[in-house]
């Protein structure tokens, strides 16, 4: 009864959004009110009703319904609770069916927050979202209903996948797609925009807020995939330019791009065809990255079932959203006039420099990514671009990008002057010099290493010299930094952020790893510690077998610590998964892998890495600054309302 | 002036026509998977083109058949299949009837014992047929690593020069049998 309520409901969004769509839309076009005023009622239903389904599904989920294809294949009754309802989303159909809710989601608030936008603009959003709500749907419904039943019903599931069974990999699909559908949204204004063929401050107001919040759950989405990746792949590293990881990066870049370029728009009316471009890129590379995953097109340990029907269905409507709204800014952007002017050396030529590096990473890492597959379609020839390529590649458009974001924000609209901006900040200058100088002396004269050192002192010095710069003439500092607007703080934050996180790749570069063949009670020094194997012990889980090692670290002579890494053995999934052990200290991570046993002993990996955790610091500290902007009163009421004087009626 | 204009609708064309050219190449990806002429599965290897790395194996302790050495796999009679394979492993019970099938068309098929106990391997052989030529065990799995293989069912074949033309990682299916292991068989023939 409640699979059939979900799939009712699921038809019932899809009713509603087709309305959703064509109402408005048409409203807007015949500038009929009472249409257009449809939009805010429908974008509500429709997302009640996939509301509605997520529940049903989630219970089916928790109550183990086995007569229901999707939960035998992927749940099981002696999974944890907790893990039951994060199942709902950790399979292909769910997990649209999660993407819709989001999708809807958006759409509700673009309703409910959206009061204030001009009505004509609000109807066309609300009818773009709802057509890419249409398409979602019907893929749901069509190709991957998570609600088709199977009789007579099974004894019990099949999918007690324990890679799943993890808190990181619960929450990591839920953040990422909030990005992704952040990016539709956008993507829907852009379109509205394109539409209209108008694109003026008050829409840079509007969009710059969606661009932040996906800008924030891809932020966090990625961050938490890569802190997966390092955890419990068990390789040692966190970022392996594995396809389905640059397909994520991809939209992130561009929304990058996109959320400092829109600021041109909202406070200049500069840049806008390249905005409305960003924008359309972002969708255009969020659903490339769900294509690619999903259809099978590309080989890769993170893939969901693919399947090639379905990579069809994506595909048509990659073509039809992407292609339409590249067709209809072909058609548009010409007629919108160049706005703004500025002189190169200014903030928005700093921001033009901004977007045009994150353009060029872009690209990169789109041809690393798509080149493989391009090769091997016409010339039938594998290869796999690799670390080395992304590396070589993009470290020389990271280090400007870097330099020009402590300079960036000291600069003054319209017109700067270099040498004032260099001068505010030479102190910065010279302790990123100080830094690289020690990290040179400090780690055997390894250059690159040395300058992302320097390159995270400068942007997070860089962004404290911003706040001290707008508050050091101020009677008093402190109420004028309480004063700042948030949108100064939250840019200060990320861009410290993104300095923790360089220093936290170039510690990285520095780690240094061993492995040794160790009997019990043998022991070997390394990275200032000695690990001594106590013993290897069976370890039994709920469906997999373990082997356990023992290892006591020791400083001169005395137990400081164990740590236990372990191999799991699946035997019905024939897959082995590595538990490596993890110390840190917040300065360094001391990871510990168990490898091969023989002969009574076994196969110790030891890995040192300094500054790792900082990574994902560095990574949230950015989402936190993007949360600051974002809590900012003028972001949520002041520019809409001013827009809101000159709304056609 | 209308020469700057028309540039910049070409450019603002641009976009719509990498998309277009990006849809065509990604629906030809699709429609060559599902035709079989489009494989990212099949993993690259480094040692495509190449002979197999140096190594010399003993047979499994009990069989008959002998072990054998990378020396035995150049100058073959007739291009070869090496299989990877193990008695622990269920994918290779799936694959084990495409090998019989090849073993009676007269197909060498060069058997390694990976990461597996002697009495295990011949149980499973006298169980379920032995396909094999020779046999060779690597009970520590160190000349799998020089082969780069991932797991076991893996399965390389080799033309008559001993040179690797073809990796497939995973079990040969009856598919996989129809649209990859026949026609280079014959190709290299």
């Amino acid at each position: 009864m409640i699979p059939e309520l979900g799939h009712f409901a699921l038809a019932m969004a899809l009713a509603f959004c087709i309305a959703q769509t064509a109402l408005p839309l048409w409203g807007a076009q015949r500038r009929d009110a009472r249409l257009m005023a449809a939009a805010v009622p429908l974008a509500n239903a429709a997302m009640l009703s996939v509301l509605v389904a997520f529940i049903c599904l989630a219970t089916s989920y928790a109550v183990n319904d086995t007569s229901v294809v999707n939960v035998v294949q992927n749940s099981h009754s002696a999974k944890p609770m907790i893990y039951k309802i994060t199942g709902t989303w950790g399979n292909h159909e769910g997990s649209m069916v999660l993407w819709v809710l989001v999708l809807t989601l958006c759409g509700a608030a673009v309703a409910g927050f959206g009061r204030d936008l001009p009505s004509v603009l609000q109807a066309r959003v609300l009818g773009v979202l709802g057509a890419i709500a249409v398409g979602f749907l019907l893929f749901v419904l069509f190709t991957s209903n998570p609600f088709d039943r199977v009789w007579p019903p099974a004894p019990d599931g099949q999918g007690l996948n324990p890679l799943l069974q993890d808190f990181g990999l619960a929450v990591h699909p839920p953040l990422l797609y909030l990005g992704y559908v952040g990016t539709a949204v956008t993507f829907a204004f852009a379109v509205a925009a394109l539409i209209e063929g108008r694109v003026d401050a008050a829409w840079g107001a509007w969009v710059r807020p969606w661009a932040l919040a996906s800008w924030g759950f891809l932020t966090c989405g990625i961050a938490l995939g890569s802190w997966w990746a390092y955890y419990e792949l068990g390789w040692g590293g966190y970022w392996f330019w594995d396809p389905v990881e640059n397909s994520s990066l991809l939209p992130w870049l561009a929304s990058t791009a996109l959320l400092h370029s829109a600021v041109v728009v909202e406070k200049r009316g500069a840049l806008k065809v390249w905005t409305v471009f960003l924008a359309l890129m972002a969708f255009a590379l969020s659903m490339m990255g769900t294509f690619l995953v999903r259809s099978g097109v590309l080989n890769s340990v993170h893939t969901f079932a693919a399947d090639p029907a379905r990579g069809v269905f994506i595909l048509i409507m990659l073509g039809a959203f992407v292609g339409g709204a590249f067709a209809l800014f072909a058609w548009r952007a010409p007629a919108m006039a160049p706005q703004g002017v500025f002189a190169p050396v200014s903030r928005e030529g700093a921001l033009v420099l901004n977007n045009l590096l994150l353009s060029c990473i872009t690209a990169v890492v789109l041809v690393g990514t798509l080149y493989p597959l391009f090769l091997d379609l016409i010339a039938g020839r594998m290869i796999s671009v690799g670390p080395p390529f992304f590396n070589m590649a993009t470290a020389p458009l990271a280090l400007p990008l870097i330099a020009a974001m402590a300079l960036g924000p000291l600069m003054p609209w319209k017109r700067a002057d270099l040498w004032p901006v260099m001068q505010r900040l030479w102190w910065v200058a010279l302790v990123a010099l100080a830094g690289f100088i020690i990290a040179l002396v400090l780690t055997g004269q390894r250059a690159l290493p040395a300058l992302g050192f320097a390159a995270g002192l400068w942007l997070i010095f860089g962004a404290a010299a911003d706040i001290i710069d707008r508050v050091r003439r101020a009677e008093n500092p402190w109420a004028r930094a309480r004063a700042l607007p948030r949108a100064a703080w939250g840019a200060a934050i990320a861009h410290a952020g993104m300095g923790v996180t360089a220093l936290g790749v170039a510690g990285m570069a520095l780690s240094t790893e061993t492995l040794v063949a160790l009997n019990p009670g043998q022991s070997t020094s390394f990275a200032g510690y000695e690990w001594r194997l106590d013993g290897v012990r069976d370890s039994p889980g709920p469906n997999f077998t373990a082997r356990r090692a023992d290892v006591s670290v020791l400083v001169d002579g005395a137990v400081v610590f164990t740590m236990t890494p372990a191999k799991r053995t699946f035997p019905i999934a024939r897959t082995t998964t590595t538990e490596a052990a993890i110390r840190t200290n917040g300065m360094r991570d001391l990871y510990l892998v168990l490898g091969e046993e023989r002969e009574g002993g076994a196969v110790l990996r030891i890995h040192h890495n300094p500054l790792a955790p900082w990574i994902w610091l560095g990574a949230l500290t950015m989402a936190l600054g993007a949360a600051t902007s974002l809590s900012d009163r003028r972001v949520r009421v002041a520019a809409p309302s001013r827009r809101a004087v000159a709304a056609p009626a | 002036m209308s020469g700057v204009l028309n540039r910049r609708r070409l450019l603002l064309a641009a976009p719509l026509g990498v998309a277009a050219a990006a849809g065509v190449g990604f629906w030809a990806m699709l429609s060559g998977l599902q035709d079989g002429s489009f494989n990212p599965r099949g993993v690259p290897s480094a040692l495509l083109g190449r002979p197999p790395p140096d190594f010399a194996l003993p047979p499994v302790e009990g069989s008959t058949l002998p072990g054998f050495a990378s020396a035995d796999l150049r100058g073959l009679e007739r291009p070869s299949l090496v299989n990877f394979w193990a008695s622990w492993c269920v994918p290779c019970i799936i694959e084990h009837p495409q090998l019989m099938a090849l073993r009676a068309e007269g197909v060498p098929i060069f058997g390694i014992s990976y990461k597996d106990r002697a009495p295990d391997a011949l149980q499973f052989l006298s169980r379920r047929g032995d396909p094999f030529l020779r046999l060779a065990a690597d009970p520590p799995g160190r000349v799998a690593i020089d082969w780069g293989v991932y797991g076991v069912p893996e399965s390389y074949i080799l033309d008559r020069q001993g040179i690797i033309r073809w990796r497939y990682a995973g079990p040969i299916t009856a598919d996989i049998m129809n649209e990859d292991v026949k026609p280079l068989l014959r190709r290299h023939a």
